[in-house]
């Protein structure tokens, strides 16, 4: 039998139907947000700054736990990343968050080397899931997503402008995360000073062309607020896990001689705004940013890199699949004269082995022989010397026995005379 | 023997399994909260789509029912089929349609197949709607192994095929258990009992343990499949399901009054047959089941499960697969494999959609 379909491009006159009762699928997006209630969600933050500049604190804050107790050291050779994952939960929301930590960022001497590590990270999360997509049988619902939604940039607060290591970090960052710059500590800068920080700050952006992440204003409900908050950028930001009585509440500040700066008060900073964009506004959109143009855009370079096209040569289009079967051809191949060259050189070396051993193994055997040659002698020249002496015995022995025999002859013949001579002898004697 | 019966479809658990993490008390409230709203938001924006296929021998009233359950005339004319003789193949006829209610936008596609089973010969009258599905995984994947990608892959795969049983009250034929068998390995299929109101209530029981038995004894797992049961509440609203399936539908689009009020239904001389009354029939069960309860489901399985499936086969083995236009053959098939490609002719029928070539 044959099979006639209609073709796509016919099939899209779509239509809108009108219906004449209730059907009932305005339950849609509930059964999307049951079924993501159930999967729980991911979220990843990177953090990066100085040390000291207050990252774990604010971290602390926004998600009201107190994650981790220790400070960082400020000796590391190099800058390295620390993740931590958390599980965290509100009401019926379960949450998966990782926070990743650079340790040791601005610390060294020389910092030129200092952005890679966080590049390599980065790129690392988005490797690892692309090699998940491309596995043959993969499990994609079930994989523990570890790509970084949004980095917080922790800028000093100088007052002045930003450093040659943040803009240099941030140029390396700004096409492969979703960047918020943040003015750490803001309570150190006054409220004057701050607004022409920020506008410098951004100004130095822009003319550097840094993009940062701006918050969506295509959806009407949040396109106001969002738009208002991008205008706030960077946030003047103040952690603080210290309570402090103000007027009748305890709230979290951080006490001065002179005053009292609380860090939920908008007035005093901008925490605030942060954790409303952050994470009750914007999350969702920041792991879409993520997902769809961040890394898309490492999988596409990727592929490119290992020599994949869409198009091929006269224009015709290439599958995927095909080259990459092509480079698993490759692959194996090239493996499999690796895997001879190992053979081979474990095969020298084990005669090389050998031949030492063999070689030590006479040096001893020549030893041994040589010894015992020694031995052969020394025993020949005591065998000689032990002849000589019995000899000797002997001949003593003969001696004694015929002197004895002398004497008692002597004695029977002329016995008193032998006596008197004998005591006339000893009294000469005495 | 047909490749697609090979490897059964495996049971996975859905829900992701997490490295051991600390669990953490927040001190008070963050606002974490409000991620179930941005994901409203954004799905509102995006709409949903919705695919689903009838199958079944003409006059089961398949057309109708699709009518019933969205509530509006889904083929601009008469349904194929209706008072035009049976066509002398299969065909596969889908229309799309965009549906608005308070705001949700769903862009559905329905497919039917006029000629199922109508043949006197109807050998592997299973293979076009197999094939028609599997092009539609193809698609799919050429979209997803593409470098430069789509923001989001437009997903024409089948979420859902209904199989229509004609109401003989005795068992399954020869014919829907070779269909099911074969499908059910790559689709979500619900059987439902057609035309139920030629039964009477102790029939349909009957008819129901019957077919349920006949599903057991030929390992034919249609939706819900118990293997894909998240945890136990999924459990029991499921095995309730399970035990009505295949649900005794009847479908009407014409407009009656009774008691005053104004009911779809249809009307005999001994009675009028109200389609959402469950006295009468089950249909508001499949409503139910397709519409407000687990259409998410649906889609999830068929792009967890059956696609993936399929994506195993088509990466390991691509050269038995039939093919289609489009298709690139991957590997070089050996000797002995070759299958007789498929030729796609356009039939002149009736309909005046159906008239370009590929």
């Amino acid at each position: 039998s044959y099979l006639s379909v209609v073709p796509r491009h016919k099939r899209e006159n779509i239509r809108s139907l009108t219906m004449s009762g209730h059907v009932g699928f305005e339950s849609l997006p509930d059964q999307l947000v049951n079924r993501s209630i159930q999967q729980g969600f991911c979220f990843n933050i990177l953090c990066v700054g100085e040390t000291g500049i207050g990252k774990s604190t604010l971290i602390d804050t926004l998600f009201n736990t107190n994650f981790e107790d220790y400070e960082s050291s400020h000796f590391c050779p190099n800058v390295k990343l620390k993740a931590q994952t958390y599980e965290l939960q509100e009401s019926n929301v379960q949450l998966k968050l990782t926070i990743v930590n650079t340790v040791g960022f601005g610390d060294q001497i020389n910092k030129e080397e200092s952005y890679q590590p966080i590049v390599d990270y980065i790129d690392a999360q988005f490797e690892a899931y692309l090699q998940e997509e491309l596995k043959i049988k993969r499990s994609l619902f079930t994989y523990h997503d570890s790509r970084i939604h949004v980095c917080l940039y922790f800028i000093s607060p100088t007052g002045h402008s930003l450093k040659t290591l943040d803009l240099l970090t941030m140029k390396n960052l700004d096409s492969k995360v979703n960047i918020i710059p943040v003015i750490a500590k803001a309570d150190t800068v006054s409220k004057t000073e701050l607004q022409k920080f920020k506008i410098k700050l951004m100004s130095e952006l822009v003319s550097n062309g840094v993009q940062i992440y701006q918050f969506p204003t295509d959806d009407d409900t949040i396109a106001k607020v969002n738009a208002a908050m991008n205008g706030q950028l960077p946030f003047a930001v103040v952690g603080s896990m210290d309570e402090v009585k103000v007027g009748n509440k305890m709230v979290k500040a951080r006490q001065y001689p002179w005053g009292v700066v609380q860090v939920e008060n908008e007035n005093h900073c901008d925490f605030v705004k942060l954790r409303e964009m952050l994470i009750c506004t914007n999350m969702e959109d920041l792991r879409e940013q993520t997902h769809t143009r961040h890394y898309e855009l490492y999988r596409r370079c990727k592929l490119e890199e290992m020599g994949f096209t869409d198009v091929g040569p006269e224009n015709k289009p290439v599958s995927l699949q095909e080259t990459y079967e092509a480079k698993r051809h490759e692959f194996h191949g090239e493996r499999q004269r690796k895997e001879e060259e190992m053979k081979q050189m474990f095969v020298q070396r084990v005669k090389e082995k050998e031949a030492i051993l063999k070689e030590a193994e006479r040096e001893l055997q020549a030893k041994f022989e040589h010894l015992k040659r020694l031995h052969q002698e020394e025993r020949m020249k005591l065998e000689e010397k032990r002849r000589l002496l019995e000899e000797e015995i002997i001949a003593f022995s003969k001696k004694k026995a015929t002197s004895e025999i002398f004497h008692s002859q002597s004695f029977l013949a002329t016995g008193s005379n032998l006596r008197k001579d004998k005591d006339r002898k000893n009294s000469n004697f005495l | 023997m047909d490749p697609l019966r090979r490897s059964p479809s495996p049971c996975l658990s859905l829900r992701p399994s997490s490295p051991s993490t600390p669990p953490c008390e927040m001190l008070g409230p963050v606002g974490i909260e409000a991620v179930l709203d941005q994901l409203k938001i954004k799905a509102m924006k995006m709409g949903f789509e919705f695919n689903i296929m009838v199958v079944g021998q003409s006059g089961l009233g398949k057309s109708t029912m699709v009518n019933t359950l969205f509530k509006s005339k889904v083929w601009k004319s008469d349904p194929p089929g209706l008072g035009v003789p049976t066509p002398q193949t299969l065909q596969l006829h889908s229309l799309t349609h965009v549906i608005e209610e308070k705001g949700v936008k769903l862009k559905l596609t329905v497919t039917d197949t006029p000629g199922f089973g109508d043949q006197i010969n109807n050998d592997n009258c299973w293979d076009p709607i197999l094939g028609y599905i599997n092009e539609q995984y193809e698609q799919y994947l050429q979209q997803e192994i593409l470098i430069t990608r789509q923001r989001h892959i437009p997903d024409t795969r089948v979420h859902c095929c209904v199989y229509f049983v004609p109401p003989t009250g005795h068992c399954l034929r020869p014919l829907d258990i070779e269909f099911l068998q074969r499908l059910c390995r790559t689709v979500n299929v619900v059987p439902v009992i057609a035309r139920a109101d030629s039964l009477t209530m102790e029939e349909r029981e009957a008819f129901r343990r019957r077919i349920q038995q006949n599903l057991r004894t030929h390992c034919i797992d249609v939706y819900p499949q118990m293997c894909f049961d998240e945890d136990i509440n999924d459990k029991i609203l499921n095995s309730k399901l399970r035990d009505r399936i295949p649900f005794a539908v009847v479908g009407a689009d014409q407009e009656h009054v009774v008691n005053g009020r104004c009911v779809l239904g249809r009307k005999t001389k001994w009675g009028i047959i109200e389609v959402e009354n469950m006295a009468h029939c089950e249909f508001p069960l499949l409503r139910d089941l397709l519409i407000r309860s687990h259409l998410q489901d649906l889609k999830d399985i068929t792009h967890n499960v059956h696609y993936e499936n399929y994506r195993i086969i088509r990466l390991n083995e691509s050269h038995l697969l039939p093919r289609g236009p489009g298709w690139v053959n991957l590997a070089p098939a050996s000797p002995g494999q070759l299958t007789t490609p498929r030729t796609f002719k356009v039939c002149r029928g009736a309909h005046d959609d159906s008239d370009d070539e590929f």
